[in-house]
C-alpha cells in the first residue's frame, strides 16, 4: 500500500529524479543499446547522441529500427542491453513510460492520436503539465494562467478558431498539428515526433517545418520522416539507420552522395524520391 | 444554493433528479396516503418493484462509468452488486436474533442447521449497522481494488479483461454456493425480520428505503456526473480511446484505472445493499455471469458514456423484462437475446445516440 | 492400448465360435438328444443317482453344460410340462423369463406356477460349484479361467486345490499363471508351517485384490511368528505402492479424460477467437446444438449406429448455424470485439430458449451405444470405455483440424488472414468467404465436441453454459492463436482439476483453477505459448 501511496505522488509534477543536466550540450545519450525481439535484432548496438536544442531528422527503410528506438526512449520497450540517458543525469532505462513524459520527453505517434470526441482545448488541458496530480485531475475549472498557456500553444499550432471543435472533425493536418500542441503543452525539453507529414497536402506541410523549425533550439526535436523534401527543408543533421545501427550521419547533401547510403536505402527504390 | 455550471450544463441530468425528486414524494405519498382502493393506489409490490429499478439503474451507471468512459467492459459487476447485498445480508441475518426457526441468539439458522458452534470470525461485526454499511463500500472495493491493481498493471485489456472478470464472478459463485464459505450456501441469506429495529414488510420501511434508493441512485448519478466532467474524467475518455496516448502525456493509467474501477465497484455494492432487503432475499445466482452481462445490456440500450443513458436503459430493459417474464415467460430470453444482437449492430450508441442523432437532424 | 490379454482373448473366444458354428451342424442333433435324456434322468432320480447324472453331464461335450449347471444349484432349472422340456428361468420372480435348457432359445413368459422345479440340495450345490470350477479352469477361454481363478479367491476351497496346482503345470497364460500361483499362495497363507506362511506372503506383495489383501493384513497383525509378520508387512508396502501407483495412473487418466473434453470444448474457439479474434459467447450453445444432433440421430436410428451418424451430422448443422451468424451479424461488427462478445451472447441466449421452446426444457437422455460402454482393462487400470473413446476422440479431432489448417487450401488461407488481413487480400484472398468458413470450422468443432458432450453429461438447455468459462481460460491459458498451446493448456488444466479434487473436493478444486488462471493471466497476459511478431499487438 505504502509503495503505491509513493508511486501516486511520484505522478506529481515533483519527480525524485532532479532537474535535466545537459550543461555538456547533449540531450540524449543512446549508446550500445541492443534488442532483439525472438532472435530478430531490431536494434543492435545503436550509439546516437541528440544535441540540446537540435532539429534532428532520423531516416532509414522499413524495418531499420526508427519506431523501435522511440519505444526505447519513450520507456515502452526495455532493451536488453545499453545505457539510455537524459541528460547527464537521468537514466531513462529505470523508469516508466509516465515518469519519462514527465521529465519533458513528448512523443508524437506515427498515427495522429488526438482523443476525437474531446474537443481541442480539452485536449491541450489533458497534456498540460501540472495538472496530472490527483488534486488537479478533480478540478472542473482552468485557471487563468493556465488559459494563457493554452491560447499560447493554440496559436502557435494555428487552431486558434478551432479552440471548441470537436478533435474528431478536424481535417488530417490539424490533428497533426493539435498532436504536436499537446507535446507543447507538456513542456517538453524533448520532443519524438514520428512521420509528422505523412498525408499532408504541401501546403500543410510547409506549415509544419515552419511550427518544427520554431520549436528547435527552446526544445530538441527528433523527426522520423521518409520524405525527403520534408527532410532536405527542415534538418541541419540527419542520422540513417539501417538494420537497427547508425549507417550515417551528417548534412543530407553529404548522405545523398555517399554510397553506402544510396545502396541501402536511396537506392531501394522509387518509393523514396 | 448555486447549481454549478457542470450540472447546469448537464439537462438530462437536471431532468432525471427532477424524476427522482418527483418519484422520491410522489410514490410514498401514493402508497401511504390513499386507500388500497384508490385507482391511484400504489401497492407495497409496485413500491418494491420500483426501489429494486432503481437499485439497477445505480449499478447501472456504475458500469458506464467504467465500460463507457473508461472503455474497460467488465463482465463481473454483478459480483460487486452481490457482495454489497451479502454484507448488508449479513447485517439482516444478525437482526433476526432469537426468532430464527432454530431460536439461537447469535447463530443464523443455517449454521445452527450445519452444526456450527460459533460465529466465523468474518461474521464478527455485522450486527453492527454502521460496519455493515461500511463493509458494503469496502468489500467490493477492496475485491476491486486488488483485481484491478494486478489485471491493469499486468495490462491486461479488452476482452481479456472481460473473460477474467467474468470468471471472477464465476469464480465467486461457486464458492458463494459452498456451505462451507458459511453464507448460507444455496439458499443463501433470506427470512430477514427488521431493520434498525423497524420490521422490514412494514409499508413504511418500504417506502424509506424505495425513497433510499431514490437519493442514493441521484447520489451516484451526481458523483459520476462531477467525475466525468473534472479533467479525470478527460482523462479516461484519453484511456478509453488512446491508452497509450495517455500514457505518454504522463498519465499513470493503471493507478486512474484501478482507482475508478474500485469506485465503481463501490457504487455497485451500494446498490446491491438497498437491493437486499427490498427483495428479502440474496443468494449466489446474484453472482451469475448472467447478471453481469444483463447489467451491461442495460447500459447499451441506454448509450454508453452518457450515464443517463444507463439509468433509461436499466429501468426500460427491467420493466420490460417484469412484463415479459409475467405475460409471455417463453419470449423473454428471445426478447433479451435479440436485445443484445440489435443493440450492438443497429444501435450502438443506444436510445440516447438515437436521440440525439434526431436532434441534430431536425 | 486395449491390453494384450482381452485382446487375445477376444481371439480366442472367436474361434471358438467358428469352431462350435462348424461341430455343431452335423453332431449337434445328436448330442442334443443325448442330453435331454440326461436331463429327464435328472428330473426323475433322487439325491444320490443326480450325484452320478452331475458327473456324467461334466463329461459330456455339450455348449450348454455350464449353462444347465449354472443354474441347477441356483433352482432355476425347471421342467416345463406344456412343451415337455426342460428350460432355464432369468430369475426367481412368480413371472419368469424362461429359455430352452438344450438350445438356449428363449421362451418367452411364464407364470412360476406352470413350471416343475429340479430340486437340488447343498451336497449337490457344493459338488456342481466344485464341478464348475473345475471346467472353468479347463476351458479354452482365458476369461473363463481367469473368472475360475477369481472364484476361487473369494472363496478359497480346500478341496479344489489339487485342481489349481494342477492347472498351473499346464497353464500357458502368464498372467494367468500368476492368478494361479497366487491364490495357492494364499491357501498356503494358512499353513502350520511359518516358513510357508512367510513365503506365501512374501508372494502375495503387490496384489491389490481385498480377496488377497484382506488375509495379508490379517496376518500382519495377528500371525504368531514376527518373520511372517515381517514379510506380510514387507509384502504389504508392496502392495500399498502399487495402489498408490493405480491411484495416480486413475487420476491421471481421470485428468486426461477432463483434459480431452476441455479440449474437445475450447479447440473450437481456439479457431474462432484465436484465428479470427472474435469473441463467440454462443460457442457454449453450439455444443449444445451438437447434443441435441444426437439425441435427434437416436430417434431414427439404432443407438449402437447413432454416433457415427451423428457426428458428421453435428459438424455439418452447427457449421451451418455458425455460417449464418457470422454473415448475419458478426461481420457487421469486425474491429469491435466488446460489441462482438456481446452480439454473441445474445445469441447464445436465442439459441438456448429456442431449444427450450422446441424441445423442452428439461434434459434429454442421450444413449451410450454398447461398444462405449463398460469398462476395460489398460494394463493393470480398469477404464471406463466412453471417456477412452472419448479421449481417442479428442486425439483424432484435433489431428484432423490440424491437418486441414496445415495442408489445405483454406487452411492456408485462414493462417494468411489471421496474420495480415489486408496483405491476404492484397494476394487475392476472398477474406470474407474465409471469415464465414473459417467462423463455420469452429462452430462445426463445436458441435462434434457436443457429440461427445453428449456421452458424459445431460443433453439440456444449460449444457453451453457450464463449459463457456472454462473454455474461454482453456484458450487464454494456452496462448490466443496456438492450437498447440490449446492442447497442452487443456490437458494441464483437466489433470491439476483431477488432482486437486481429492484433497480439496470437486466445486473447490474447479475455483482454485479458476484463480490460478486469473493470476496467471495477469502474469503472462498472452497464454503459455504467446503468439510474436507485430501481428499480435493488434
Amino acid at each position: 500500500m505504502s509503495e503505491w501511496v509513493s508511486e501516486l505522488d511520484a505522478a506529481g509534477l515533483h519527480t525524485p529524479v532532479g532537474p535535466v543536466d545537459a550543461t555538456h550540450g547533449i540531450l540524449l545519450y543512446l549508446e550500445d543499446v541492443s534488442v532483439s525481439f525472438d532472435g530478430f535484432k531490431a536494434i543492435d548496438k545503436l550509439s546516437l547522441y541528440i544535441g540540446d536544442g537540435e532539429l534532428r531528422c532520423i531516416i532509414g527503410p522499413n524495418g531499420a529500427g526508427k519506431t523501435t528506438m522511440m519505444d526505447i526512449i519513450t520507456g515502452k520497450t526495455k532493451p536488453n542491453s545499453g545505457r539510455v540517458f537524459f541528460g547527464q543525469t537521468i537514466d531513462l532505462l529505470k523508469l516508466d513510460e509516465p515518469a519519462i513524459a514527465r521529465i519533458g520527453i513528448g512523443r508524437k505517434f506515427q498515427k495522429p492520436t488526438v482523443i476525437e470526441p474531446l474537443t481541442v482545448l480539452e485536449n491541450l488541458e489533458l497534456a498540460m503539465s501540472g495538472a496530472k496530480r490527483l488534486r488537479g485531475l478533480l478540478s472542473t475549472r482552468l485557471s487563468g494562467e493556465e488559459r494563457d498557456r493554452i491560447g499560447a500553444v493554440l496559436e502557435r499550432i494555428g487552431l486558434s478558431e478551432h479552440g471548441g471543435r470537436r478533435a474528431g472533425i478536424l481535417a488530417h493536418g490539424q490533428k497533426q498539428w493539435l498532436e504536436i500542441g499537446m507535446l507543447l503543452m507538456q513542456e517538453p525539453r524533448l520532443l519524438l515526433v514520428d512521420e509528422p507529414v505523412a498525408g499532408m497536402t504541401p501546403a500543410e506541410m510547409e506549415r509544419t517545418a515552419e511550427l518544427l523549425r520554431s520549436l528547435a533550439g527552446a526544445h530538441s526535436v527528433v523527426v522520423v520522416e521518409h520524405d525527403m523534401g520534408f527532410v532536405r527543408s527542415i534538418a541541419d543533421r540527419v542520422t540513417v539507420l539501417h538494420q537497427g545501427r547508425v549507417l550515417a550521419e551528417g548534412r543530407l547533401e553529404e548522405l545523398q552522395v555517399d554510397p553506402m547510403v544510396i545502396e541501402v536505402y536511396l537506392g531501394a527504390g522509387d518509393a523514396y524520391h | 444554493m448555486r447549481v454549478p455550471p457542470w450540472l447546469l450544463s448537464d439537462r438530462a441530468g437536471l431532468v432525471l433528479l427532477a424524476v427522482l425528486a418527483v418519484l422520491g414524494i410522489g410514490v410514498p405519498a401514493l402508497n401511504l396516503l390513499t386507500p388500497p382502493d384508490h385507482p391511484l393506489h400504489l401497492t407495497a409490490y409496485t413500491v418494491t418493484l420500483l426501489g429494486k429499478y432503481l437499485c439497477y439503474a445505480l449499478l447501472a451507471v456504475s458500469i458506464d462509468l467504467v465500460w463507457g468512459y473508461m472503455g474497460i467492459l467488465s463482465l463481473g459487476h454483478a459480483a460487486f452488486f452481490a457482495l454489497g447485498g451479502y454484507c448488508f445480508g449479513m447485517y439482516l441475518m444478525r437482526q433476526i436474533g432469537t426468532r430464527g426457526v432454530y431460536g439461537d441468539p447469535v447463530l443464523p439458522d443455517f449454521m445452527v442447521f450445519l452444526n456450527w458452534k460459533e460465529l466465523p470470525w468474518y461474521w464478527h461485526g455485522f450486527d453492527s449497522f454502521g460496519f455493515a454499511a461500511l463493509m458494503v463500500l469496502v468489500a467490493p472495493g477492496l475485491l476491486a481494488f486488488v483485481f484491478g491493481w494486478f489485471a491493469f498493471r499486468s495490462r491486461v485489456s479488452g476482452v481479456y479483461l472481460s473473460i477474467i472478470t467474468q470468471a471472477l464472478t464465476y469464480a465467486l459463485m461457486l464458492a458463494f454456493f459452498r456451505n462451507e464459505m458459511g453464507f448460507g450456501g444455496n439458499n443463501g441469506l433470506t427470512d430477514f425480520k427488521d431493520v434498525l429495529g423497524v420490521p422490514l414488510h412494514d409499508d413504511g420501511t418500504r417506502v424509506v428505503l424505495f425513497v433510499l434508493s431514490a437519493l442514493t441512485l441521484a447520489g451516484g448519478y451526481l458523483l459520476c456526473r462531477w467525475l466525468v466532467s473534472t479533467r479525470m474524467g478527460r482523462v479516461l475518455v484519453a484511456i478509453r480511446d488512446s491508452e497509450d496516448r495517455a500514457r505518454f502525456l504522463g498519465y499513470r493509467v493503471e493507478q486512474v484505472k484501478v482507482l475508478v474501477f474500485a469506485l465503481s465497484a463501490m457504487l455497485a455494492g451500494v446498490a446491491g445493499a438497498l437491493y437486499v432487503p427490498q427483495v428479502g432475499i440474496i443468494n449466489p445466482g446474484e453472482f451469475a455471469p448472467l447478471n453481469s452481462i444483463e447489467a451491461v445490456i442495460w447500459v447499451a440500450v441506454g448509450g454508453r458514456g452518457t450515464l443517463i443513458g444507463a439509468v433509461i436503459g436499466a429501468v426500460l430493459v427491467n420493466y420490460a423484462k417484469t412484463w415479459l417474464t409475467g405475460a409471455l415467460p417463453e419470449v423473454w430470453l428471445f426478447a433479451l437475446g435479440g436485445l443484445f444482437v440489435a443493440v450492438t449492430v443497429l444501435l450502438p450508441y443506444g436510445l440516447i445516440g438515437l436521440l440525439r442523432r434526431k436532434e441534430k437532424a431536425a | 492400448m486395449v491390453s494384450r490379454t482381452s485382446f487375445r482373448a477376444g481371439l480366442a473366444g472367436f474361434a471358438l465360435l467358428l469352431l462350435t458354428l462348424f461341430a455343431a451342424s452335423s453332431v449337434r442333433a445328436a448330442d442334443d438328444d443325448a442330453l435331454r435324456t440326461l436331463l429327464t434322468q435328472l428330473r426323475e432320480a433322487d439325491f444320490t443317482e443326480k450325484e452320478a447324472l452331475i458327473e456324467t453331464l461334466v463329461g459330456m461335450d455339450h455348449p450348454r453344460i455350464a449353462a444347465i449347471l449354472g443354474a441347477l444349484p441356483e433352482s432355476r432349472l425347471y421342467y416345463q410340462e406344456e412343451g415337455d422340456r426342460m428350460v432355464i428361468a432369468q430369475s426367481d420372480d412368480t413371472e419368469i423369463a424362461i429359455e430352452d435348457a438344450i438350445t438356449g432359445q428363449p421362451l418367452g413368459q411364464v407364470v412360476k406356477r406352470d413350471l416343475d422345479r429340479i430340486r437340488v440340495n447343498n451336497r449337490l450345490r457344493s459338488l456342481i460349484e466344485d464341478r464348475l470350477a473345475s471346467l472353468g479352469l479347463s476351458s479354452a477361454d482365458p476369461g473363463k479361467r481367469r473368472a475360475a481363478v477369481d472364484a476361487f479367491l473369494r472363496n478359497p476351497k480346500p478341496e479344489s486345490v489339487a485342481r489349481l496346482k494342477a492347472r498351473l503345470e499346464v497353464e500357458p497364460d502368464k498372467k494367468i499363471q500368476e492368478l494361479l500361483a497366487a491364490a495357492l499362495a494364499l491357501v498356503d497363507l494358512a499353513s502350520p508351517e511359518a516358513t510357508v506362511r512367510a513365503g506365501a506372503a512374501k508372494a502375495l506383495g503387490g496384489w491389490t485384490q481385498a480377496e488377497i489383501r484382506g488375509p495379508l493384513l490379517r496376518v500382519a497383525a495377528e500371525d504368531s511368528d514376527v518373520t511372517v509378520r515381517e514379510a506380510a508387512k514387507t509384502a504389504l508396502a508392496k502392495t500399498e505402492f502399487r495402489l498408490q501407483m493405480l491411484g495416480w495412473a486413475e487420476t491421471l487418466f481421470f485428468g486426461l479424460s477432463l483434459g480431452s473434453v476441455l479440449i474437445l470444448a475450447a479447440i473450437g474457439l481456439a479457431v474462432t477467437f484465436g484465428v479470427m479474434g472474435v469473441i463467440n459467447m454462443a460457442h457454449g450453445e453450439l455444443m449444445m446444438l451438437g447434443a441435441y444432433t444426437t439425441w435427434l440421430t437416436q430417434q431414427y436410428l439404432p443407438v449402437n449406429w447413432s454416433l457415427p451418424v451423428a457426428v458428421p451430422l453435428a459438424f455439418l448443422a452447427t457449421a451451418l448455424v455458425g455460417i449464418a451468424i457470422e454473415r448475419g451479424i458478426i461481420r457487421f461488427l469486425y474491429g469491435r470485439p466488446l460489441e462482438t462478445l456481446l452480439a454473441t451472447f445474445g445469441i447464445s441466449l436465442i439459441l438456448q430458449q429456442a431449444v427450450r421452446s422446441i424441445f423442452s426444457p428439461l434434459n434429454r437422455s442421450v444413449a451410450t451405444p454398447d461398444w462405449m460402454s463398460g469398462t476395460i482393462l489398460l494394463g493393470p487400470l480398469e477404464v471406463t470405455l466412453n471417456r477412452l473413446v472419448i479421449i481417442g476422440f479428442c486425439i483424432a479431432v484435433f489431428a484432423l483440424l490440424w491437418l486441414a489448417l496445415q495442408r489445405t487450401r483454406l487452411g492456408l488461407e485462414v493462417r494468411a488472414v489471421a496474420q495480415n488481413r489486408a496483405m491476404a487480400r492484397a494476394m487475392g484472398v476472398r477474406s470474407a468467404r474465409v471469415d464465414a468458413l473459417t467462423f463455420g470450422l469452429g462452430s462445426g468443432i463445436a458441435g462434434v465436441a457436443g457429440v461427445a458432450l453428449s456421452q458424459l453429461t445431460n443433453v439440456g438447455p444449460n449444457l453451453g453454459q457450464n463449459y463457456i468459462v472454462d473454455s474461454f481460460m482453456v484458450v487464454v491459458f494456452g496462448g490466443v492463436g496456438n492450437l498447440w498451446g490449446t492442447l497442452v493448456a487443456g490437458l494441464s488444466l483437466g489433470v491439476a482439476n483431477k488432482v486437486l479434487e481429492p484433497w480439496s473436493g470437486a466445486v473447490l478444486a474447479k475455483i482454485l483453477v479458476l484463480v490460478f488462471l486469473i493470476l496467471f493471466i495477469q502474469k503472462r497476459p498472452r497464454g503459455l505459448f504467446p503468439q510474436r511478431g507485430r501481428a499480435a499487438e493488434v
